[in-house]
């Protein structure tokens, strides 16, 4: 066990690495010199030359990367100049917007897609299986970006019963949140009805029902933690796609998080923020897949004991 | 001995005709090949220019006439842009930057990805690695730090949008790869002397064309998803582009009152998505059916 962490740790910092140095390929390779981008097109020469000096673009694209590497391992991604503050500040202030929101959505997708996955998968071909998978494939075929927008048109300006943008009150959560999870449902209904219907052939299933147990407790009891496995891989193998979701959610309902902000740092050119925010998120993605993986082992004996 | 005679024909008789199944599982085929009609035909089918701005038309709702006496269908939006124009032109940008997409990246990943299954080794071991370091990002996100560092295009977009797109094509030629090299008829070229690069040409590649095509189906899906939202946002194609998400957005100002300049071109998206993702479904379902016979 210890041997897997350390190895999937290990894995983690070279995948952070490359996603830095992506990164700094990219913003190095977009047209325009960030300094002149940065001081307008009124600023003169000297302007210019100072500050492409205290940024270090003066030197070498090598030295520029190694100091980068440096700045980026001490979490330290520059000054933004366009909000006047270190964008680690920026990026820090607006992450708690976005951890309520993808952790409500995670839960929202969570509970309804395993309920509805167990449903449907409890008697595979049955009608309440059938109008269950109906409605996944149209869960997963709608913009996240458009489902919010038809949500606020029915349930804040035509019903009036729940605002439309902005944070404040629990209210403001339900909206975004349940746009943000829509596609997830679909995804988890869909794969644990297939882990559900493939567990009720096992054979401790039967031997559950050849006890005498009802069949509910044998879909609670007996089948749902094994069907689990796949589910929590999933969760985990999804984390980037939710966070990718709320990216676009995030600019539906002007929530205040990480999306709404690197969209704005983009559309601005403030790569210190874009650095900031991908780079975070990269390393979130990272940590929570290192969990899930771990969760995995730990729900499925077979996997931490290294049987399999 | 006449009834036993009879017996097997009446079995034949009984076989049950599916006629009516097919024909409905034929619907995705003529949605999807309606949208790739109106994408290539739609200017001819229609007169009104989706750029075309008219203060006087401002804000129609569906089915009004304009100042010009012309119908507008489906409304007009804050500037008197008609919709259904804009929804006809969306669908040829969603369709050119979809299939573009899908092409660039189903030739990089099956490429990188037979190459990889195939000989192992190097190259396997580098593009594990670009999986892990690529995946670590939501793809949005990486199409959104793209298309926003340069200069607009709808070149810029495809670029953005293949940077992860062609991940999928790459593991999953990588699999089929994998598996298929140890079958015995490559071993019978390998013991011939045919060079590997033929190999993998004529007798591994061949094998990869059902998930791939299944694959690409779906992919296509994705990507005008994806497209729709970097319009969305605003970021990515030039903005005289005529694209769905950028209708959407452009409605979502007029909300309270105009709901058909969001609404309208957001159904044309998700019922061409549907029907993409279900005719996707079927080409896995009939890929992975062959593979069991």
């Amino acid at each position: 066990m210890i041997r897997m962490v350390a190895q999937r740790l290990l894995v983690g910092v070279f995948v952070m690495w490359g996603a830095a140095s992506l990164i700094f390929l990219i913003v190095r390779a977009a047209p325009g010199d960030p300094a002149t981008v940065l001081l307008g097109p009124d600023a003169d020469r000297t302007q210019i030359e100072q500050l492409r000096e205290s940024l270090g673009l003066d030197r070498s694209l090598g030295a520029q990367y190694v100091s980068y590497l440096g700045d980026v391992s001490r979490l330290d991604f520059g000054q933004s100049h366009r909000l006047g503050r270190p964008a680690m500040d920026a990026v820090l202030d607006r992450l708690p917007a976005t951890i309520d929101l993808t952790l409500t959505a995670t839960a929202v997708a969570v509970i309804v897609g395993l309920t509805l996955g167990m449903l449907a998968g409890g008697r595979p071909g049955g009608a309440l299986d059938r109008v269950v998978s109906a409605c996944t494939i149209a869960l997963q075929s709608f913009p996240t970006f458009w489902i919010g927008i038809m949500l606020v048109l029915v349930f804040a300006l035509g019903l009036g019963l729940l605002p439309s943008s902005g944070v404040g009150t629990p209210q403001h959560l339900v909206l975004p949140a349940l746009t943000l999870a829509f596609p997830f449902i679909a995804i988890i209904a869909r794969l644990t009805r297939t882990s559900v219907a493939e567990t009720m052939r096992e054979g401790y299933v039967q031997t559950a029902r050849s006890k005498g147990l009802g069949e509910r407790q044998v879909l609670l009891g007996h089948a749902l933690r094994n069907s689990l496995i796949p589910v929590v891989t999933v969760v985990g193998v999804q984390v980037g796609a939710l966070v990718g979701g709320a990216v676009i959610v995030e600019n539906v309902f002007a929530w205040p998080g990480l999306g709404s902000l690197v969209v704005d740092a983009v559309a601005n050119r403030d790569y210190a923020v874009v650095q900031g925010v991908t780079l975070l998120i990269a390393g979130i993605v990272v940590v929570l897949n290192l969990i899930a993986d771990l969760l995995i082992a730990q729900l499925d004996p077979r996997i931490r004991t290294g049987a399999v | 001995m006449a009834d036993i005679a009879a017996a097997p024909e009446q079995l034949v008789k009984a076989a049950p005709p599916r006629t009516r199944r097919r024909l409905l599982s034929r619907v995705p085929h003529l949605v999807v090949g309606l949208y790739l009609l109106v994408a290539l035909a739609g200017p001819l089918l229609i007169d009104y220019d989706p750029v075309h701005t008219s203060l006087t038309d401002r804000l129609l709702a569906p089915g009004s006439e304009t100042s010009t006496g012309a119908t507008a269908w489906f409304g007009t939006d804050g500037l008197g842009r008609d919709v259904l124009a804009q929804i006809v032109y969306g669908a040829r940008t969603s369709v050119l930057i979809g299939a573009s997409t899908v092409a660039i990246s189903c030739l990089v990943g099956v490429v990188l990805g037979a190459v990889a299954g195939y000989f192992r080794g190097g190259v396997d071991a580098v593009l594990a690695r670009v999986f892990d370091i690529l995946l670590a990002f939501p793809a949005i996100l990486l199409a959104i730090v793209i298309a926003g560092a340069f200069e607009r295009s709808v070149l810029l977009v495809v670029v953005a949008l293949s940077a992860t797109g062609w991940i999928t094509f790459a593991r999953v030629t990588r699999g089929v790869a994998l598996t298929i090299r140890e079958r015995p008829w490559v071993d019978a070229a390998r013991v011939l002397g045919v060079p590997g690069r033929s190999i993998l040409v004529r007798h591994v590649l061949p094998f990869t064309a059902g998930p791939i095509v299944a694959l690409a189906t779906l992919e296509f899906a994705l990507v005008v998803l994806a497209e729709a939202g970097l319009s969305f946002l605003g970021i990515g194609l030039p903005a005289s582009t005529v694209s769905w998400g950028q209708t959407i957005s452009n409605g979502k100002e007029y909300l309270e009152g105009q709901w058909w300049i969001s609404t309208l071109p957001g159904i044309a998206l998700s019922f061409l998505i549907i029907n993409v993702g279900i005719l996707g479904d079927q080409l896995t379902a009939r890929h992975r059916r062959g593979r069991t016979d």
